[in-house]
């Protein structure tokens, strides 16, 4: 009897080989997607309510997005050689493609969109700071002091093309995490064409949570009111993403039971057991629908202004963890079955290895100081909330 | 009025205006560019010529000596094990596997004489007894099954059956 083991496993199924460090993966490409839809509203739909998380959601979406390969490089035993996949790339491998994805992501829409959105900012940052920062400003400007308003019209129609690139590629991003779990077709946990979809959807809700989450604390932080207007129609589009990502879950859940495969039996046993508590309890329960409920609540009925931010706050948090859960269930839940379907294993978190629980906690915490550095070098606020204070 | 000259006002000031979208592109192409110089110095010569590696390769395993001889080379000096293998169900088990690569030992048997395989470990090896392992494969439950004797005192290692 090997511990942990229930009934038949083969025997390289007994260990687990994805990590917590694989569920970080999705949960962090997932909110840089979702942080740059939400960016994308303002910019390309023109919801001119949510202008204040602009410039946020941009930083929130760089930060995690320079985070995101770190937990596969750690998973790895020669990190070194994950650059091979750009140097060599084999084009029937998903991950070698994936990362040319990330690398247009990152350059050709990330970068240049910041890029565009902060000139004005970083010429005057350069004009008017000293020492180490002005050249670091000096080097942002890439050289060009062109500020005027016709330059700055040419950035803004150049920037809304950009975004609007943006959009698919933010889509394809995520997509393609997805896409990497739902293509394993030995797995039927994860082997579904729906899996990009779910993915997607998912990774808009917790981007949205997420910027939220980050706008209303920095204001917190600064001591400067919170744009009420703003956040009641971010959470208006949290409740949409939301509504759409859980019915595709659900559409999910009830095609595979109606279908009833030869893996069925086996999956619902798990998620019965050993999967009960970060499945139905957390992801589903905790994270889905309460938080759902609560925006849901908002959408009918009108709160004051201090219980709607109790009740976002409430709701994101939740859905951060919701989504977290999901990740966790889509990964591990994966490796937790025999491909018998005779048996389950488990899996344990080490604490002090390459792979812990501590290697974990440090890589979701890195994005949090990128962010905070970002935001000193590139501060987001505008003036007229400057003003306001 | 249209007149050239209002056009090329225009075209100019629009140069002009959106001359500094040039310097972005230029960083991505500098990146590009010493991209295209590392991956020129990393990949090696040939790379994909025969297939996704390095052509070198081939040569580079070709390098390795040569450590088992194979067991048509055996039964030309051990005739008699051969006949007696060929007869039972190890005939399909080939000498090397039981004992270990002997390259060196066909090449000068004289100066590289053989240790015989540790039977204690090695029929357990493929006859202990374990669930994923095809029902009709013949296997016991060692520690059981021999009652501590050594598997050859009853069965024969280059045909098994008694
Ligand atoms: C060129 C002839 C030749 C070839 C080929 C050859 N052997 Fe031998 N082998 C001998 C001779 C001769 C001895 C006896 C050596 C001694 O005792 O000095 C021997 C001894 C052995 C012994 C040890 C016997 C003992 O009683 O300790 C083993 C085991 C053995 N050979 C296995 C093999 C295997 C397996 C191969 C094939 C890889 C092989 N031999 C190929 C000639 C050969
Ligand atoms: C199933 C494993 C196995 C295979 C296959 C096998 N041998 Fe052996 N062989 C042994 C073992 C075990 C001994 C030692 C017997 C002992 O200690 O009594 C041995 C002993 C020998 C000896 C020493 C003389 C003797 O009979 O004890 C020679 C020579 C030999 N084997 C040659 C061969 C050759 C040649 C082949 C291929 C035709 C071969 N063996 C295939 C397991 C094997
Ligand atoms: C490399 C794997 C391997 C090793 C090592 C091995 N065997 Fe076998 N053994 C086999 C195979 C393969 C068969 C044939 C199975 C079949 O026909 O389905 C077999 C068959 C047998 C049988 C069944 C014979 C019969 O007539 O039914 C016995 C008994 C046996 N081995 C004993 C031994 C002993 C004793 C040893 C150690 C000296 C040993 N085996 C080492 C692979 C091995
Ligand atoms: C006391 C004598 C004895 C010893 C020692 C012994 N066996 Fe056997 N073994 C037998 C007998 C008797 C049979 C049954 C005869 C048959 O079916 O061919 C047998 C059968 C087997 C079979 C075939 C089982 C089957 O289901 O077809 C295997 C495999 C086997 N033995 C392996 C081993 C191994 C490995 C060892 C060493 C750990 C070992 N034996 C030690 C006497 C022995």
């Amino acid at each position: 009897m090997i511990p942990g083991v229930d009934g038949f496993m083969y025997p390289n199924e007994v260990e687990l080989q994805w990590s917590v460090l694989i569920v970080l993966y999705p949960f962090v490409t997932g909110l840089v997607a979702g942080a740059f839809i939400l960016a994308s509203l303002e910019r390309v739909f023109k919801v001119e309510a949510v202008r204040p998380t602009y410039r946020l959601a941009l930083l929130t979406a760089l930060s995690f997005l320079l985070v995101a390969p770190l937990p596969l490089q750690l998973h790895l035993g020669h990190p070194e050689r994950s650059f091979e996949m750009y140097t060599t790339p084999h084009r029937s491998s998903a991950m070698a493609m994936f990362g040319f994805i990330y690398l247009w992501y990152l350059t050709v829409v990330l970068l240049l969109e910041i890029w565009l959105e902060y000139r004005s900012d970083i010429v005057r940052l350069a004009q008017s700071s000293k020492g180490f920062p002005r050249l670091v400003y000096q080097a942002l400007t890439l050289g060009s002091m062109n500020v005027s308003p016709a330059a700055r019209a040419i950035d803004d129609k150049v920037g809304y093309a950009v975004t609007v690139i943006g959009i698919p590629s933010a889509f394809l991003l995520h997509g393609y995490v997805g896409f990497i779990f739902g293509s394993i077709k030995a797995n039927p946990w994860w082997s579904t064409p729906l899996m990009p979809i779910v993915f997607l959807f998912s990774a808009m809700v917790s981007g949205i949570a997420a910027v939220l989450l980050l706008y209303m604390a920095s204001m917190k932080l600064k001591k400067w009111p919170i744009d009420m207007r703003c956040v009641d129609t971010i959470a208006k589009y949290l409740f949409y993403a939301f509504v759409i990502a859980f019915s595709l879950e659900m559409l999910d859940l009830i095609h595979r039971t109606y279908e009833s495969d030869e893996s069925f039996r086996s999956l619902d046993f798990m998620v019965h057991t050993r999967l009960w508590y970060s499945h139905v309890v957390l992801q589903i329960g905790v994270g889905t629908l309460i938080p759902l409920a609560l925006l849901a609540a908002n959408q009918l009925w009108k709160f004051s202004e201090a219980k709607r931010r109790v009740m976002y706050v409430t709701a994101c948090s939740l859905t951060m963890i919701g989504i977290f859960a999901m990740r966790w269930n889509v990964v591990i839940g994966g490796q937790l079955f025999s491909k018998s379907f005779l048996g389950y294993t488990t899996y344990k978190v080490e604490l002090v290895t390459r792979e812990g629980l501590l290697a974990a906690i440090a890589l979701m915490l890195l994005p949090f100081v990128i962010f905070f550095v970002l935001v000193k070098i590139l501060p987001p606020w505008q003036e007229t909330e400057a003003h306001k204070a | 009025m249209f007149t050239f000259r209002a056009v090329g006002v225009r075209v100019g000031k629009f140069f002009r205006d959106s001359g500094h979208l040039i310097r972005p592109a230029i960083v991505l192409l500098a990146g590009l560019g010493l991209f295209m110089v590392i991956r020129g110095a990393v990949v090696p010569k040939g790379f994909g010529q025969y297939g996704h590696y390095r052509p070198g390769a081939l040569a580079a395993i070709r390098q390795h000596p040569v450590v088992y001889a194979g067991q048509a080379t055996c039964v030309l000096c051990h005739e008699e094990e051969g006949k007696v293998r060929a007869t039972g169900k190890h005939a399909h088990v080939a000498c090397e596997t039981c004992h270990g690569p002997l390259a060196k030992h066909a090449d000068d048997p004289a100066a590289n004489v053989p240790t015989l395989p540790a039977v204690a470990t090695l029929c357990a090896r493929c006859h202990e007894k374990d669930t994923a392992k095809p029902k009709t494969f013949p296997q016991v439950v060692t520690a059981e099954h021999s009652g501590g004797m050594a598997c050859n005192d009853c069965h024969k290692p280059h045909n098994p059956h008694l």
